[in-house]
């Protein structure tokens, strides 16, 4: 079990921080799929057979697709006329970052950092019950009204897709300019 | 498997399901809209205000809790409500000129404003992290959308773009902070996160400090707090105006409903701990604002810094967190929402479709091309300034009042001294309209006469001029309002 | 059972890794992906503490952050379509028509 936690834990750090030092947008998008996906294994090892699943149809499926396709939709190829240089945000960027990591693993490492009372959804119950079917029913129970208005969210990104994205009509005010 | 389904206590969200349902009945209108002006709309979106703020008002003293404690409708939260659907309410006048000046015929617009309000009204009313992090997303998204709807222009375009990095870059830190508190407290529920740091050993849990710290540090970017604020001026000068006057009243008093809600019923018993941190905040975000602001030529980015250094006024009261300052951050979002969308009922007014009239050069001499709209500007900016009788100087003086009360001098000192240098930029633009000659390069015909900026205009004179000659109603009702708040820690 | 530490700082290092990217990097879209990267990290973390103390909370809000994740990709992929349309470029140092 641990192992394979290391193992992809590793694999997802590794595809993970190509977002640093990758030119092309597209191995980018790709490597981060391979981090989702390994991710997603892991949330496997920690009892979230549910998620698991979702993060890998949506998130490395639907949205990294997503951004595959406006990639090649747009052919960017901006980042070879600008090489990378270290200049001041980007020195302040890496100082930055670097902070927040040692911070955060402090924190994590830290023994005083205690987490909150123990709920009463442990491993075994969850294999008795089914995480799906937990969480389907915590989602009509408790968690109703969040559940019905993310659906207004959903909306809205529809609009702002047709509204932001459509082919322009000619003859619209200052649109067809 | 049988559950018991929760009871759906809609009365209890009722305004926002409001927002929300009437911006879908928005939608259908726009696909039976042929062609023609989209003002029809507008009205629907007017209407639909008007009752989300009377279901606001014939619940106040209610107090309900619905939905398992998520969300509650406490006087605080439609308090809020009230203050939300003015400024929407406003930002649809002046959109409604605006909108044919610039070419703009997307209906979809109101809908999406309407949706947004919506969003403020469920990040005012939720007890838990969940649902303040929901309605933010609605808010934020679609603000970012209406940051970007003049198409065919770049600079909306790049408005569009920095704001939705910005803020999901915030979104981000936001999210981590949430996560680091569920770990240490194991509950999303603002008053049982309360609860649990009732404990004393909480307060050595380093989960919690780091919690509060990225939570600080994502609301900071959202309300556009110095040194949060960098994206600030650039989204707004952006943004087409009417957006900018919205997105500078309706997500900055949003925002702060939720900080309110998540420092005093969450975190409210670390006062002690985050009251330094803003007090800090505070005074960086007002001197930051007041002094970038002198430097500006374009008016809708002088507004941008002036609205980051109203927020941080808003964030002095916050700092002493009594039922006096927090009362003084609800009196003061309310004249903030008047002068501030006056102003840009002005500036909208004045514009032409070719020439947006921004810079301070185009009002030279426009004290006398029309001096109403002189007059209305000059009382806008003294309000903005804090000059007796205007609602502006009450609503200071009320949160200066409280921050003295508590024994934070200082802060009051850099806040009367950052009043000052305000009066230098706010008074430039008095000067201007009043004491230079016109040139060929200015204003020089009379603004052509606008019936829904005429209501705009004269409603929110009359708003700034009512809370300062009259101020004790809303005052008292705000205390009050935000006493169902302090009473809980 | 994993140790919370050890999935807490793989979560730490998968968001400091996002933060510096937003920052270091200037393409939009690459930028954007530094985001999802730091939701993930997030999702990580709720994760992690949920099955850590036995709660589902956790696990609930990591589907509303997925839901927000993709309608923010939805609307801000759509930004920069429109972006580049107009001015045939991603690169965060060349989209300066207002000062950054």
């Amino acid at each position: 079990m641990n192992i394979l936690f290391y193992l992809f834990a590793v694999l997802a750090v590794l595809g993970a921080s190509s977002v640093l030092y990758m030119r092309n947008p597209v191995y980018c998008t790709l490597s981060l799929v391979g981090a989702f996906f390994s991710l997603g294994v892991i949330y496997v090892l920690l009892n979230s057979e549910f998620i698991a699943t979702v993060q890998v149809l949506v998130y490395a499926g639907a949205i990294m697709v997503l951004f595959l396709f406006v990639i090649m939709l747009l052919n960017v190829e901006t980042e070879k006329r600008f090489p990378f240089r270290w200049r001041p945000p980007q020195v302040i960027g890496a100082v930055l970052a670097g902070v927040i990591f040692v911070q955060l693993v402090g924190l994590f490492a830290n023994p005083r950092s205690q987490t909150g009372p123990l709920a009463d959804y442990p491993a075994d119950r969850l294999a008795r019950e089914g995480t799906v079917e937990t969480i389907g029913q915590l989602l009509f129970t408790d968690y109703v009204l969040p559940f019905e208005v993310i659906s207004v969210l959903l909306l809205v990104a529809i609009i702002g897709a047709v509204v932001l994205a459509k082919r322009r009509v000619k003859n619209e005010g200052t649109e067809g300019q | 498997m049988t559950f018991q389904l929760t009871q759906i206590d809609f009365q209890t969200i009722l305004p926002s399901m409001i927002m929300f349902g009437m911006g879908m009945v928005v939608l259908l209108l726009e696909t039976l809209r042929r062609s023609g002006s989209t003002t029809p709309l507008a009205v629907v979106s007017l209407l639909s205000l008007a009752a989300a703020g009377y279901a606001s008002a014939v619940q106040l003293g209610w107090g309900g809790q619905g939905f398992s404690g998520s969300v509650i409708a406490d006087d605080f939260s439609l308090a809020f409500n009230l203050v939300f659907v003015t400024a929407t309410a406003l930002v649809i006048l002046i959109s409604i000129p605006y909108l044919e000046k610039s070419g703009l015929k997307y209906g979809e617009y109101y809908a999406l404003l309407l949706f947004a309000t919506g969003g403020m009204m469920v990040m005012g009313s939720s007890l838990d992290l969940l649902m303040i992090f929901v309605g933010l997303e609605i808010l934020s998204i679609s603000s970012y959308i209406l940051c970007g709807m003049l198409r065919a222009d770049v600079r909306s375009n790049e408005s569009a773009m920095k704001y939705f990095l910005l803020g999901a870059f915030a979104t981000g830190f936001l999210l981590y902070g949430m996560v680091m508190i569920y770990g240490a407290t194991g509950t999303i529920h603002l008053r049982k996160i309360g609860a649990a740091l009732a404990q004393p050993e909480m307060y050595s849990n380093p989960y919690i400090w780091f919690g509060m710290g990225l939570l600080i540090v994502g609301f900071g970017f959202k309300l556009a707090l110095a040194p949060f604020h960098m994206w600030t001026p650039d989204v707004y000068e952006g943004a087409p105006t009417a957006v900018t006057a919205f997105l500078s009243v309706g997500p900055k008093a949003a925002g702060f409903a939720a900080l309110i809600r998540v420092m005093i019923e969450g975190l409210g018993r670390m006062h002690n701990e985050w009251d330094m941190v803003f007090w800090v905040l505070a005074a960086l975000t007002m001197t930051l604002g007041n002094v970038v602001a002198i430097q500006q030529n374009n008016i809708k980015r002088m507004l941008a810094y002036s609205s980051i250094a109203h927020a941080g006024y808003i964030l002095a009261a916050l700092v002493v967190a009594t039922e006096e300052g927090l009362g003084a951050i609800l009196f003061y979002s309310l004249v903030y929402v008047f002068m501030n969308i006056g102003v840009f009922a002005i500036l909208i007014l004045a514009a032409t479709p070719k020439n947006e009239r921004l810079t301070f050069d185009d009002y030279k001499g426009f004290g006398y091309v029309s001096p109403l709209l002189g007059l209305a500007m000059f009382v806008f900016m003294l309000s903005m300034m804090g000059i007796p009788l205007t609602g502006g100087f009450v609503g200071k003086f009320q949160i200066f009042k409280a921050v003295v009360d508590q024994g934070y001098i200082w802060l009051a000192i850099v806040g009367v001294l950052n009043s000052v240098v305000s009066v230098y930029y706010y008074l430039r633009i008095v000067v201007v309209m009043y004491m230079q000659p016109q040139d060929s390069k200015s204003i020089n015909e009379k603004p052509a006469f606008s019936l829904p900026l005429a209501v705009a205009i004269t409603a929110s004179l009359a708003g700034v001029v009512f809370l300062g000659i009259l101020p004790a109603g809303w005052m008292e009702f705000s205390s009050h309002s935000v006493s169902v708040l302090v009473a809980s820690f | 059972m994993i140790p919370i530490d050890h999935i807490m700082i793989l979560s730490a290092i998968l968001f400091a890794i996002g933060v510096a990217g937003v920052i270091i990097r200037r393409n939009a879209i690459i930028v954007f992906l530094s985001i999802e990267l730091m939701l993930n990290a997030v999702n990580l973390g709720f994760i992690g503490f949920a099955t850590h103390m036995h709660s589902m909370v956790g696990v609930l809000f990591v589907f509303f952050v997925l839901v927000v994740a993709a309608a923010e990709a939805v609307v801000g992929l759509a930004i920069m379509l429109e972006i580049f349309r107009n001015k045939e470029t991603l690169n965060l140092d060349e989209i300066n028509l207002l000062k950054w």
